[in-house]
């Protein structure tokens, strides 16, 4: 596979609050976690670097106090980190002027937050056409584009509900609709769903995923949720105590996490919800195959198709060519969680 | 130890009663303090001020010139609404002038805030507030009415646009927060009295006086609602503001001010309730319209006259507290509707015609440009006969029960006071300071102590301080019973919540009419309007901290088998404690404010010293006198505070 362009780099960035941040962090040396605590500063963010790619969705994942908003609020530099580089598109963000940063927001990125952050004296069509209306676009345009998105998120006819007369649900999809109408390369989410109520929160993940299968943005999501990142995920970075833990996909967090901790977070994960296909695939190919299913797809979701068919599956990869063979057994084997 | 503390406090009560007692034995310094230790600040205040209005140059122009220029720019405006509202357009002066174009007529302006009624909430509110201003025009106020509401049309917006700037400069800058915010504090204690005097001074007598002392008055609320409810604006409103790339302009605009819409409007009512407030104050300082007559009513003891006057300015306050509060909760209903301005804008094309159709109408019939003297009621004599009557009839009972309360609760707590040798007050001062805020406090307090002996106002503190502390704990006794009984039952809760609100409309100077037709003028007269004044913020402090207490907390009381007496006195006022502090606190500062304004029903405190000042022009001697009340209000504040955040450490409610 030909790995995707970096989008956003982000170099040895800190983020530490206190009294003397800047001391902590000269002579290039980076201070420990107790030399942190023991000045009475805070590490939010520590040496954190990370590569987000083109087009995917990576999610960043820990508990309460982690350092998850914060980390992201560095990357679309709402904060300022008190050291470290982070390269969008290859420029520096850090050494950007404030005119150019505003440039930068207003054309290339978006956000969505937790609690929304909608304006309550706008109707759901104002707030949706607000980003365009700060750009200066004229009032015909932005509602139009505004139009457009609203019923991207599935609020067609809501436009001119001001948002406490809308669901949290339904607030959210507004916010949405709201980080995407100025079309952003770039896209932050911080615990967009984290406010909502379980059964609310799957059916927004399952349109999220939706509507990135149509616009492939490059994706920041944030989470606490492990099953959410774990849905959603291309990679997903975990964080501790401001620090990034590992970096992987879900399938490698699950079959190899990194320590005690990720695997704690791991342990009740059902591996047919993460392993893929290509990993228990059997090399070459089937004489008599009962269909085709691709490298990339999880077990859980072909699963039943496999098991219950007396043949094998080909398994293809992103080209579509078939690169080896799935049979039921090795199927049921990851169901069951049994080793070989 | 902790046995010896609680005997501290009546051990040393003890002590005081011995040296009240002994006092004409003690060397008379400890009683007045010496010439010796006097330092004649108000001699260089004075000084000072004069060499300001004199010579004082900023290098351009001089200090003259600017407040000459501010002068101007609120004397113009000022005109406008007078020519708009009372005067018209006129040629000639005095006697001979000759209306050219009339005033708007007394049918436009109350269907003009007919329509700003509905606009605001709905056909009922409109109604209300039309019949308020019938209500003016029926009973021959609506001149001065119509001046007073000219001077709040001004100072309501100077008020409101200076406080907004700054509140907003504040909130941006934290070097400017931290200036502005003791000054804020200063001038919200120090009675409005004070600064009156250096007004005076430096704007001279009249209506652009007036207004200045208003805004003054009335803006600080403004300042701190702003900046409250700009730091209140949830800080992911503000990322979200930056991650569009708002510039700080369309932040503000865009994104800051509109968010925090409601509770500014909360503060418009404040200004516009506070400047109502200071009608009568201003009109010590050349302002006219309502507050001149119950000002001109109280000299002369015209009762009848004050009482309507009085009357009048409730109903104005009424309709503009009701017609804001309207405006603020006032909610965006549906789409803008099309088409051209006429079509959008209904009302204000209704009144626009009216005020031009009535005012040529009236050039022909004057009953539609001025309301007919014919037809308009009086309650002069209603009034003046029920006082009358009262004080023929009921004579040896009030005056039986004002002796009573005099003899044996006002004087024996003023002699008491006055005995105390000043350096042994201020020692137990020092201590009680000591022991809520440490040395910091105590140092605080010993300095504001020691500011008021040695500026020779100990006497008159004295005096203040006994009558707003009997009238405060007096208000605490009333009030803090109503406050229970209207969080204990719903129907109490609303009648006393109403007659609270009612109590808090009303302009301070207009409880002094009834008292001082009853009670005539003296300490008790003062006693009992600063009672009532003061009353609402012990009622509502204690109902609100009774009400807020964790309902687990009552359950767990209940479950454990308490009565309903032992869940209110082991539970709920223990945990409202901190409330019932704070609503004290607030019945302190408006008692304060209050004796003030009884200096003129002839008190001797620090009231009457500024009172005196004014009459005389007296810079130094207002200012030194007002400080002295601000010294006060500033021990009480801090004391009281400092035992608040002890009383909420204890409970562990501190820290959210
Ligand atoms: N402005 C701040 N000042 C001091 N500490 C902060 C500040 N903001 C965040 N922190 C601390 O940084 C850590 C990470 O916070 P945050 O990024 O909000 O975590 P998360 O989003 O993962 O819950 C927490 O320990 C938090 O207390
Ligand atoms: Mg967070």
């Amino acid at each position: 596979m030909i790995e995707r362009p970096v989008k956003l780099a982000c170099r040895h960035v800190w983020k530490i609050y206190g009294p003397h941040p800047d001391r902590l962090l000269a002579g290039g040396k980076a201070p420990t976690l107790n030399e942190i605590r023991g000045s009475n500063h805070v590490g939010a963010v520590r040496d954190v670097t990370v590569d987000v790619r083109e087009g995917e969705i990576f999610v960043i994942m820990g508990l309460s106090g982690s350092g998850k908003s914060t980390l992201v609020r560095c990357l679309s530099r709402l904060i300022e980190p008190s050291g470290g580089e982070i390269l969008f598109n290859g420029q520096d963000l850090l050494k950007a002027s404030p005119a150019e940063m505003i440039e930068i927001r207003r054309h290339r990125m978006g956000m969505v937050f937790q609690h929304f952050a909608l304006l309550p004296h706008l109707t759901v069509l104002q707030n949706v056409a607000f980003p365009l209306e700060i750009q200066g676009v004229a009032r015909e345009a932005r509602e139009a584009r505004a139009r457009e998105v609203t019923a991207l998120v599935g609020l067609k006819g809501r436009e001119d509900y001001f948002p406490r007369q809308l669901s949290g649900g339904q607030q959210q999809r507004v916010g949405i609709a709201r980080s995407l109408a100025v079309e952003p390369e770039l896209w932050f989410l911080d615990e967009p769903f984290s406010a909502l109520d379980p059964l609310i929160r799957r059916e927004m993940q399952d349109e999220f995923l939706r509507i990135q299968n149509q616009l492939h943005k490059t994706i920041v999501f944030i989470t606490h949720d492990f099953d959410e990142a774990i849905r959603l995920a291309d990679r997903i970075a975990i964080m501790k105590d401001g620090a990034v833990v590992q970096v992987a996909t879900p399938e490698e967090l699950v079959l190899a996490p990194a320590d005690d901790y990720v695997a704690a977070f791991t342990a009740h994960v059902p591996r047919a919800k993460v392993v893929t296909i290509g990993r228990i695939m059997s090399a070459g190919v089937a004489p008599q195959v009962a269909g085709q299913v691709p490298a990339s797809a999880r077990v859980e979701d072909v699963a039943d198709r496999i098991e219950s068919a007396a043949l094998p599956y080909a398994v293809t990869d992103a080209e579509g060519a078939v690169i080896g063979h799935v049979a039921a057994a090795a199927v049921i084997d990851v169901l069951i969680g049994r080793n070989r | 130890m902790s046995r010896t503390r609680a005997l501290l406090w009546p051990v040393l009560f003890g002590v005081s009663l011995v040296l009240a007692f002994v006092s004409q034995h003690l060397p008379p310094w400890l009683l007045t303090p010496p010439q010796a230790m006097m330092i004649d600040l108000a001699g260089t205040t004075s000084a000072a001020m004069k060499w300001l209005v004199e010579d004082a140059t900023f290098g351009m122009f001089t200090v003259k010139e600017a407040t000459r220029a501010i002068a101007t720019l609120i004397e113009v405006p000022y005109e406008a609404a007078r020519i708009l509202l009372v005067d018209g357009i006129t040629e000639g002066k005095g006697r001979r002038a000759s209306t050219i174009i009339p005033p708007i007529s007394w049918i436009a302006v109350t269907a003009a805030m007919v329509a700003l009624g509905i606009y605001a909430r709905n056909l009922k509110l409109g109604l209300l507030i039309g019949a308020l201003f019938l209500y003016l025009a029926v009973f021959g106020q609506w001149e001065s009415a119509m001046v007073t509401l000219a001077s709040i049309l001004i100072a309501v917006p100077i008020g409101v646009v200076g406080g907004l700037a700054l509140g907003i400069l504040a909130f941006l800058s934290p070097t400017f927060s931290r200036v502005l915010s003791p000054i804020l504090d200063l001038m919200q204690t120090v009675p409005t009295f004070a600064y009156l005097v250096p007004i005076l001074f430096l704007f001279g007598f009249g209506p652009v006086a007036a207004l200045i002392a208003t805004v003054i008055y009335a803006m600080p609320p403004m300042v701190r609602i702003t900046t409250l409810a700009l730091r209140q604006v949830p800080p992911e409103l503000q990322e979200f503001g930056r991650m569009v790339g708002c510039t700080p302009g369309q932040q503000m605009r865009k994104v800051l001010l509109p968010t925090a819409l409601p509770d500014l409007m909360v503060g418009v009512n404040q200004v516009i309730m506070l400047s109502l407030n200071m009608v009568i104050i201003a009109s010590m300082i050349g302002a006219g319209g309502l507050g001149f007559d119950v000002l001109n009513a109280l000299r002369s003891l015209k009762i009848g006259d004050g009482i309507e006057a009085g009357l009048a300015i409730t109903a104005l306050a009424l309709a503009l507290d009701q017609l804001s509060q309207a405006l603020a909760a006032r909610s965006h209903v549906g789409a803008p509707v099309q088409g051209s301005w006429i079509k959008r804008h209904p009302k204000t094309v209704a009144v626009l015609v009216l005020i031009v159709v009535t005012g040529l109408a009236g050039l022909v019939l004057p009953w539609v440009q001025t309301y007919p003297r014919e037809a308009m009621l009086s309650t002069r004599s209603f009034w003046s006969d029920l006082v009358t009557y009262v004080n023929v009839n009921y004579f040896d009972q009030i005056e039986a029960f004002k002796d009573a309360i005099l003899i044996n609760l006002l004087l024996p707590v003023k002699r008491f006071l006055l005995a105390l040798p000043w350096p042994w007050v201020l020692a137990l001062l020092t201590l009680a300071a000591w022991q809520v805020g440490r040395g910091r406090l105590a140092g605080l307090c010993l300095a504001l102590g020691l500011f008021i002996v040695v500026t020779g106002l100990w006497e008159q503190a004295v005096t203040t301080v006994y009558l707003c502390g009997i009238s405060v704990v007096i208000a605490a006794l009333i009030g803090v019973p109503l406050g229970i009984w209207a969080a204990a039952s719903n129907t109490a809760g609303k009648v006393i919540g109403a007659f609270i609100d009612m109590l808090q409309t009303l302009p301070s100077f207009v409880y002094l009419i009834p008292v001082i037709m009853l009670f005539r003028v003296g300490d008790f007269a003062a006693m009992i309007a600063v009672v009532l004044y003061a009353l609402a913020p012990a009622v509502r402090y204690t109902a609100h901290g009774l009400r807020s207490v964790q309902s687990e907390l009552i359950e767990a009381g209940i479950v454990c088998g308490c009565t309903r007496w032992q869940v209110l006195t082991r539970v709920r006022l223990p945990m409202a404690l901190p409330d019932i502090l704070l609503g004290v606190n607030q019945t302190i500062m408006l008692a304060l404010s209050m004796l003030v304004i009884t200096a003129l029903v002839g008190t001797r405190d620090l009231g009457q010293e500024v009172y005196a000042a004014l009459a005389t022009a007296d810079v130094g001697r207002g200012v030194m006198a007002g400080l002295a009340v601000a010294a006060i209000a500033i021990i009480a504040d801090r004391l009281i505070a400092g035992a608040t955040a002890r009383a909420k450490a204890r409970l562990g409610l501190s820290g959210e």
